[in-house]
């Protein structure tokens, strides 16, 4: 999430750096496109060398060509669209979960002062054990079905979530509030017209770590405790010693997480269109 | 309306020490009570005195020190490792475009995988001892430290680095006087995520990687055998430490980036 605002603003600042060495010119956007694929090319030759000489045995460095025969069997027999829907699946309900309650409590400690003296210490202390600290508690309370993979992932989006909006609702400016009392808002219009839209930047940085959190977990229950899922297709192939399988299925992992990244920021980009700012990046710089 | 507005978490913890007792100390007792008035399934909800005790009894056989020891032990070695590393690529692809061009695409189509995918893979390669589990830790703290180290090289100040080379600095003189100092601050921050990752990492390779002595395995134990107290034990455990480590890591990086105040 970071990088994607320096591509922009470094581009100026870097260039103190990058023009110590001004005799290299820099490279045209096609050419930095071709250094780009030369270390996955490389590492490519080298697995398809090693595989062919059979430097280390089939079975734990299989050849390219049968991991990406393993992935277009995968696709066209469906059986990766399945494991896909069961794993987005789980992310979208816990993550509705999740998301939902973190923001309502996040939203009432941060509206009400006495609320957050009592209520924020446990919270905080709470937050304080990672999410796959809880795993085995949660195994033994809620089986291996799916409710506990709901539970996990609406656990790992609930504390981001929270944080964020308490920290937004927090920083709405002194400014905007003292308009308010100008113009007599009553609470209710205080709270939608104000409070709610400057809350909005804050509260997309909280869904994004939420929902990259709640992935990860996801991913790291499936692992575990599963019988579907892209989680459980990896240890499957492990078990099965097929290591195209898992190497699939692992691509297939960080494909869901591009799109989660990727998709997150057009979504905040569109979101926030209507701040000044946010035409300028400002929208991504609030998701660093 | 009144909106609670600049306040700092400490402050408040500070100031509502009372009120932070409250919550907890009501759901304690209530937890106890319902546990002994035979309110709730006991075997799920054990009561806290008998965490207490499985805390007291497994600190006498020494349940808890070797396997604290342990865990940290493979924490630290591996977000050490991972850091070194990190700094070392967010450097070079910091100070050179060239090597951003070759190493960035790789570097984030590899972040995007769930990180704990590559766990599967790397037993096949690394066995499922302690050098696959450290190498795991290593590439949990890598990924933060690589991304800060880069952006903090990256918003050096070109004006530092002009007079640098005003004095007719070396490159690796700019680079150490200049580059690594201004960027310390980003790498600081990187290192404090990197531990956090790097505990979170320890964890779940205890978890998915044979079992050895550890805080993880002590809860795998604790739930294969369903000694609820063992596992609670084990969560407060796991939260302190990953609390502690935070902790410590701000203290250590308000001290040591002290002198650009």
């Amino acid at each position: 999430m970071v990088q994607a605002i320096s591509a922009y603003k470094l581009d100026e600042t870097g260039r103190g750096i990058a023009s110590a060495r001004a005799r290299w010119r820099l490279p045209s956007s096609a050419g930095r496109y071709a250094l780009g694929t030369l270390l996955p090319l490389g590492l490519l030759g080298l697995w398809a060398l090693a595989a062919e000489r059979a430097w280390a045995p089939a079975q734990i460095l299989p050849p390219p060509r049968l991991v990406l025969g393993t992935i277009i069997e995968l696709v066209s027999s469906g059986e990766l669209l399945n494991n896909y829907l069961i794993s987005l699946g789980r992310v979208a309900g816990g993550f509705a979960v999740g998301a939902t309650l973190g923001a309502l409590l996040g939203g009432a400690m941060g509206l009400s002062p006495r609320l957050e003296k009592y209520l924020f210490p446990s919270f905080n202390a709470l937050s304080q054990v990672p999410v796959l600290g809880w795993l085995p508690l949660a195994m033994m309370v809620f089986g291996i079905g799916e409710s506990l993979k709901i539970v996990i992932i609406a656990q790992a989006s609930l504390v981001p979530v929270a944080v964020n909006v308490l920290g937004g609702i927090r920083r709405v400016p002194a400014q905007y509030l003292e308009v308010a009392r100008v113009f007599e808002l009553t609470r209710g219009q205080l709270l939608r017209r104000v409070v709610l839209p400057a809350t909005v930047p804050s509260l997309f940085v909280g869904v994004r770590y939420g929902l990259t959190l709640g992935w990860l977990s996801l991913v790291t229950v499936e692992l575990l405790a599963s019988s579907e899922g892209l989680g459980f297709l990896i240890v499957w192939g492990r078990q099965l010693f097929q290591l195209d399988l898992v190497l699939a299925a692992i691509v297939s992992v960080g494909v869901v997480g591009l799109l989660l990244d990727k998709g997150l920021a057009l979504l905040e980009a569109r979101l926030l269109r209507w701040r000044p700012e946010a035409s300028w990046g400002g929208g991504k710089a609030a998701a660093s | 309306m009144s909106i609670a507005r600049d306040r700092k978490p400490g402050v408040i913890r500070v100031a509502g020490l009372s009120h932070a007792y409250v919550l907890p100390l009501v759901l304690i007792v209530a937890w106890e009570l319902s546990t002994r008035l035979g309110l709730v399934n006991t075997r799920l909800l054990v009561p806290p005195t008998r965490v207490l005790a499985a805390a007291w009894r497994e600190l006498q056989q020494g349940g808890i020190v070797a396997p604290l020891a342990a865990s940290l032990g493979r924490d630290l070695g591996g977000a050490a490792l991972g850091s070194l590393l990190g700094v070392l690529v967010g450097s070079i692809m910091g100070v050179s475009r060239r090597w951003e061009h070759v190493l960035g695409p790789s570097f984030h189509a590899a972040k995007q995988v769930a990180i704990f995918a590559w766990i599967p893979l790397m037993s096949v390669w690394l066995g499922t001892g302690e050098l696959a589990k450290v190498v795991f830790i290593a590439l949990s703290a890598f990924y933060p430290v690589a991304l800060n180290t880069f952006e903090g090289v990256r918003s050096v100040s070109p004006a530092h680095v002009e007079v640098a080379r005003v004095f007719s600095f070396t490159r690796a003189q700019v680079f150490r006087r200049v580059v690594l100092p201004g960027a310390a601050p980003s790498i600081a921050t990187g290192v404090k995520l990197g531990l956090v990752y790097a505990w979170l990492g320890t964890i779940g390779a205890e978890y998915l990687l044979a079992a050895a002595p550890g805080i993880g395995n002590l809860m795998i134990d604790g739930r294969e055998s369903f000694q609820m107290d063992k596992v609670l034990l084990g969560v407060i455990i796991v939260g302190a430490v990953g609390f502690a480590i935070s902790a410590l890591a701000t203290s250590l990086e308000t001290r040591l980036l002290r002198w650009r105040a």
